[in-house]
């Protein structure tokens, strides 16, 4: 905030009456990206189907602008990890991550995208996406609603309004020391190599005797 | 439906060289399987396919018999000192493991079913090969393929073997026993049970 031209609020109104906008660069950049987050189409598990129903008529996820499901990865803003990543589907998830362009977003959707959910103490299933990708939003659910996914989907655009362009504390995407692709794990022996991204994920660590 | 006696009958009748083991089931389902024998698990699935109608095989199940210790309390009289005396006596019998697939077979054109039939390999180690059903009943494929994926049983006869769930470099197979699992284990506020076990082996080794 502190490097950004302040413009008095009450001017603002006054002159909108007017019909004249007065904004920001940083403002009106935000709200152009946080107002077409077009998703990446692919779903894992049920979730999907919630995801699906999120985007179709009676929801209808384009009143945020997000209707736009990308095939590719190459243009697609936001990933909906919706559903069960399975060992198997990690490195696949991870790939996709990072073919996709700065700036990128994920919602981790539902219980087993957060933490592998009800198959959490299962062999096949990876507990939880952030070991690998880092996450913006998470919802929780087994499978979210719709109206969740929306939830999430406006707490994503307040953290795109929130980001500045430049200083300090301008967002991940454009410090060039913060990383945009992130190792993909090898399918191993008995498990995936590594386990975890250390450097990305760092669980509590509270013992109990 | 026939029961399973009077199958079982058939089959040796047609059958003569094949044993044929009736295992009983006293759970309330009551569903009474026949174990077959390796050699002849494919003639014997053929005669049930051609002669008996059982033309849809439904499901194919592994199941992983441990190695087992039964112990039997018994009385015997022994003379001690001249006199006779009733001892109580533990007898320890062994019964080595095995991997067991299980095939319920029905029959669409009479209405029937299931009859179970189940092939046993000889351990748990080594010889873990069993006959493949693929040839007489197409709808094994994938189940076959998913009992050598999650339990190691070999399947000689079977057009395609490969993992079906796991990845192709994985190891071990995860439905046995005794699969030990990787320590990926995660933060649980509440454990308790195998998962305390597992959340104390896990921050031991964190902590060396």
């Amino acid at each position: 905030m502190e490097n950004r031209p302040q413009i008095d609020e009450k001017l603002k109104n006054e002159v909108s009456k007017q019909g004249i906008v007065v904004t920001s660069l940083q403002e009106i950049y935000n709200w152009g990206r946080r107002s077409s987050i077009w998703p990446m189409q692919f779903g894992l598990a049920c979730c999907a189907i919630e995801m699906i129903a999120a985007a179709a008529a009676r929801y209808d996820m384009a009143r945020f602008g997000s209707e736009v499901f990308r095939s590719s990865p190459r243009q697609a803003d936001l990933m909906i990890v919706a559903g069960t990543v399975t060992k198997k589907m990690a490195p696949l998830v991870v790939r996709l991550y990072n073919q996709m362009a700065d700036p990128k977003y994920v919602i981790a959707m539902g219980a087993c995208a957060i933490s592998g959910g009800p198959f959490k103490d299962g062999y096949n299933v990876l507990k939880g996406i952030d070991r690998y990708i880092p996450v913006d939003v998470y919802i929780s659910g087994c499978p979210p609603r719709p109206e969740a996914l929306l939830h999430a989907l406006i707490e994503l655009q307040h953290k795109i309004d929130g980001q500045q362009l430049t200083g300090p504390s301008r967002a991940e995407f454009l410090d060039p020391e913060q990383p945009s692709e992130f190792p993909i794990p090898a399918l191993g022996k008995h498990d995936l190599e590594p386990p975890a991204n250390t450097a990305l994920f760092r669980p509590p660590s509270i013992q109990r005797d | 439906m026939n029961p399973i006696e009077q199958i079982k009958a058939r089959l040796e009748a047609n059958l003569p060289e094949a044993t044929i083991n009736l295992v009983p089931n006293p759970s309330p389902a009551g569903q009474p399987s026949l174990a077959v024998d390796n050699a002849h698990a494919v003639a014997i699935a053929t005669f049930l396919r051609d002669e008996l109608q059982l033309d849809y095989c439904s499901n194919v199940t592994g199941v992983d018999w441990l190695d087992r210790v039964v112990s039997s309390k018994e009385k015997i009289t022994k003379v001690v000192d001249g006199k006779e005396v009733v001892v109580e006596e533990t007898k320890e019998q062994k019964f080595s493991g095995y991997l067991e697939a299980v095939y319920h077979l029905y029959s669409v054109a009479q209405k029937q079913g299931p009859v179970i039939i189940r092939t046993r390999t000889v351990d748990r180690a080594e010889n873990t090969i069993l006959p493949s059903l693929t040839p007489v009943f197409r709808s094994a494929e994938l189940q076959e393929r998913e009992i050598f994926d999650l339990y190691g049983v070999r399947f000689e006869g079977h057009p395609d073997l490969r993992r079906i769930l796991m990845w192709d470099g994985f190891t071990d197979h995860p439905m046995r026993k005794d699969y030990e699992e990787p320590d990926d284990y995660e933060y649980e506020p509440t454990p308790h049970g195998d998962v305390l076990e597992k959340a104390k082996r896990h921050y031991i080794e964190e902590q060396s």
